[in-house]
């Protein structure tokens, strides 16, 4: 239990860091709304070590964390909105046989982001925002893709790791 | 650590099957959406719809020149028309990705300030008959 607890706070920590280290890297060309979202990188491996109620617990945890320490109150929505429905979006192509980790990274990008356009149209009320869905789907397909690709090479890292 | 070991089914290859099936559906999805916010956004632009927390603020024409600045509760914008179009020349919000959106000039168009709740969009020709839900 206490190495549960443990292994949550530094997956947690992590994922802080990583989403601190993505505001250094210019990625998304200038395009409004694109970020490769590496945090998700932690979310996807702890999807595969830790069970699942653990691994949205450091999705919350984070996204409330990084809000309340840099964002404001508006962020933490728009945070939630994605991470809450990706997490479910991924936990069900895993539960689901025949996806790959890079699958599940690729449900979870493109979630995110229509989490997060959702939320925007109820924000300024206003449907023709919904337009922006093509750009939003495809950077979500291709960033989900490099994520869940890295997400592969390193569990078995993990894994291996972990048995020791 | 034999929590670790939990669901530990190593995957053979980086991308299988399912997952083509899904980027399949993405891409089908991404193209469709495409063609529909192209069909929407074909007409040429008649004026221009600035709109802060869902309600009009004003409602501009895109053919003269002129610098529309809106200070309103959650913030600052600066909308510039300009040959046409319009866009964005300064604002005060944190993340800037509204300055980042190309000039707007067909109809249906949009630039959104998320954090000042703020839309500028482009009407059409089209849409001058029938009077607009969202402005009501």
């Amino acid at each position: 239990m206490t190495k549960r607890v443990a292994y949550c706070a530094m997956l947690t920590a992590l994922a802080m860091i990583f989403g601190y280290v993505e505001a250094l890297i210019p990625f998304g060309f200038g395009i409004p709304g694109i970020k490769l979202g590496i945090a998700n990188i932690v979310i996807v491996l702890a999807l595969y070590m830790l069970p699942a109620y653990q691994a949205l617990l450091i999705q919350l945890a984070r996204i409330v964390l990084v809000s309340f320490l840099f964002g404001n109150m508006a962020m933490m929505i728009y945070s939630l909105a994605g991470g809450i429905l990706s997490f479910f979006a991924m936990l069900l192509l895993k539960k689901a046989k025949g996806f790959s980790i890079t699958g599940v990274s690729i449900a979870g990008g493109v979630s995110h982001n229509i989490g997060q356009l959702a939320v925007a149209v109820l924000t300024v009320q206003n449907v023709r925002i919904a337009f922006y869905a093509p750009v939003l789907l495809i950077a979500g397909l291709l960033t989900g893709c490099l994520i869940g690709m890295l997400a592969y090479r390193v569990k078995p890292v993990i894994d291996k790791v972990g048995r020791h | 650590m034999r929590f670790f070991l939990i669901n530990s089914r190593v995957d053979k290859k980086i991308i299988q099957k399912k997952d083509c099936i899904l980027i399949g559906a993405v891409l089908l999805l991404t193209v469709l959406t495409a063609l529909i916010a192209a069909f929407f956004q074909r007409s040429a632009g008649q004026s221009v719809r600035i709109l802060t927390d869902g309600k009009l603020y004003g409602e501009y024409s895109l053919s003269g020149n002129q610098t529309i600045v809106i200070d309103g509760l959650h913030g600052y914008n600066r909308v510039v028309i300009e040959n046409g179009a319009a866009y964005v020349e300064d604002a005060d919000c944190p993340d800037k990705y509204c300055m980042k959106y190309k000039p707007i000039s067909k109809g249906n168009e949009t630039i959104v300030c998320l954090p000042h709740r703020l839309v500028v969009e482009v009407t059409g020709k089209a849409d001058r008959q029938q009077p607009d839900s969202v402005a009501q």
